[in-house]
């Protein structure tokens, strides 16, 4: 016990700077997987079926490619076209375009969720669809897409983990390179995940909290 | 001021509505009475182009309705509505529900709008109420919010869709209450309902929908009293006496 107490006082310090980029990464990839998930959803509930099924199309390719191989594809092919980028930028930009996909069907979802009178209550009142969508349905909808967002947040602090593959010394690349340099795997893992925890416990939480808030909105 | 003429209207193989010819006055109080599945409601949601239609035409004030076209937005701000069940805002209280319109449609300024939105409350008996979200009002309140919200608008006429069917009958009173007095200042209405004596006392006409045509129109006592039409008289009988 003494001896992991001692390890980790020396290793905490190189693995919080790990923490920093999982936080970067996750947070990164949050605000852009939200903004391009928005996008996505707006194009399929335009009602314009050009826009819709391109946003359709756009989603499929999304989720049917794993999200190491879109940062493998962003990080090591676009500079071949001209485009290189940071590891960094890399990861949120892999990440973000990965999780917009899961964002948009979340929020697909919430706007469905709401009751089409609610519709046409705006729509009476001389609303256009812009209008419609900012005054009525999304802001409906951003209650019932809360839990759902909470646990992409919790699942995108996770797959932060990927961005090891692209050189981004993130929290699980930190601790493997400080494992394959001392061999003390049991004290760095631990550390690793107890980390983690530190970060997704908070938002489980948070996000059962929001769900139990929902529903009793639901039950009234 | 409103004019349907010709107007046909099917939801797949199921016509809804076979030529339906009406016109509306300035001013008049017209209920649209019939069974269930008549076509009642849809007649009444072509009127400010919720529901598009296959033949025929909608003009108010000689303008003509078009559900597909961006100009459909400016009849909507003239043409009230209230819905069988209410559809309030649910995340706005109740004078946000009413000034919504006007301040984001209309652009009025918002001081403005809130005091004609407290007027029009007090109005419908909600005075002090302003601050209720939709979820603490009874059926009955949230329906007169309702009509608040399409009076704000300051439309031309008002339809009204069953506006008390969803209601708990103790309530019914004081919604037609508020309606009454509405006709009674001079306010065009059309008013799909079963309520019959609602339509006796306060409609000057009334047309009895069944099977997609207006198979009855008249004065509303005289039609209501003594129905030439056979199936108007049978449909009279069923919802004067159901057992």
């Amino acid at each position: 016990m003494q001896a992991f107490l001692r390890d980790s006082a020396e290793f905490l310090p190189i693995l919080l700077q790990g923490v920093g980029l999982t936080v970067a990464v996750t947070l990164g990839a949050l605000v852009l997987s939200t903004m391009l998930g928005l996008v996505w959803v707006l194009l399929r509930v335009s009602g314009v079926p050009a826009l819709a099924a391109a946003s359709r199309w756009a989603i499929n390719v999304i989720r049917g490619i794993p999200i190491i191989v879109q940062l493998f594809y962003i990080y090591f092919v676009l500079p071949d076209f001209g485009l290189a980028l940071s590891a960094l930028a890399a990861a949120i930009i892999g990440l973000g375009i990965a999780y917009s996909a899961y964002q948009a069907e979340n929020f697909r979802a919430a706007i469905e969720a709401i009751e089409h009178g609610q519709i046409e209550a705006a729509q009476s009142i001389g609303m256009g669809w812009a209008l419609t969508m900012r005054r009525v349905v999304l802001p409906q909808a951003l209650r019932v897409a809360l839990p759902p967002y909470g646990n992409v947040m919790i699942m995108l602090l996770k797959d932060s983990s990927q961005a090891s593959t692209i050189t981004v010394a993130e929290l699980a690349l930190q601790g493997k390179l400080i494992a394959s340099s001392t061999f003390k795997n049991t004290t760095v893992y631990t550390l690793v995940a107890l980390l983690y925890l530190c970060m997704s416990l908070p938002l489980i939480l948070l996000v059962g909290r929001l769900e139990r808030r929902l529903g009793r909105r639901r039950a009234a | 001021m409103i004019e349907i003429a010709g107007l046909h209207k099917k939801f797949g193989e199921h016509v809804v509505l076979r030529g339906i010819t009406a016109t509306i006055a300035r001013g008049e109080v017209v209920c649209v009475i019939g069974p269930s599945g008549s076509g009642k409601s849809t007649l009444l949601r072509c009127i400010n182009g919720l529901e598009h239609w296959h033949a025929g035409s909608v003009r108010i004030d000689g303008v003509p309705v078009l559900p597909h076209d961006r100009s459909i937005r400016t009849v909507r701000a003239a043409v009230g509505m209230v819905f069988q069940r209410f559809n309030l805002f649910p995340h706005r209280s109740a004078l946000e529900n009413v000034v919504e319109g006007p301040i984001f449609v209309k652009r009025e300024p918002r001081a403005a709008a809130e005091a004609r939105g407290r007027a029009l409350l007090a109005r419908v008996g909600l005075a002090g109420r302003e601050a209720a979200r939709p979820e603490q009002l009874s059926g009955g309140q949230q329906q007169r919010v309702a009509i608040a919200r399409a009076l704000a608008m300051q439309p031309k006429v008002i339809l009204f869709d069953e506006p008390t069917s969803a209601l708990d009958p103790e309530l019914v009173g004081d919604v037609l209450g508020v309606m009454r007095a509405l006709a009674d200042d001079g306010m065009t209405m059309l008013v799909v309902t079963h309520e019959i004596a609602f339509a006796r006392e306060v409609a000057d006409r009334v047309l009895f929908l069944d099977g997609g045509v207006i198979v009855e129109e008249g004065a509303a006592r005289q039609m209501l009293g003594a129905p030439r039409e056979p199936r108007t008289r049978e449909f009279l009988h069923r919802v004067l006496h159901p057992i």
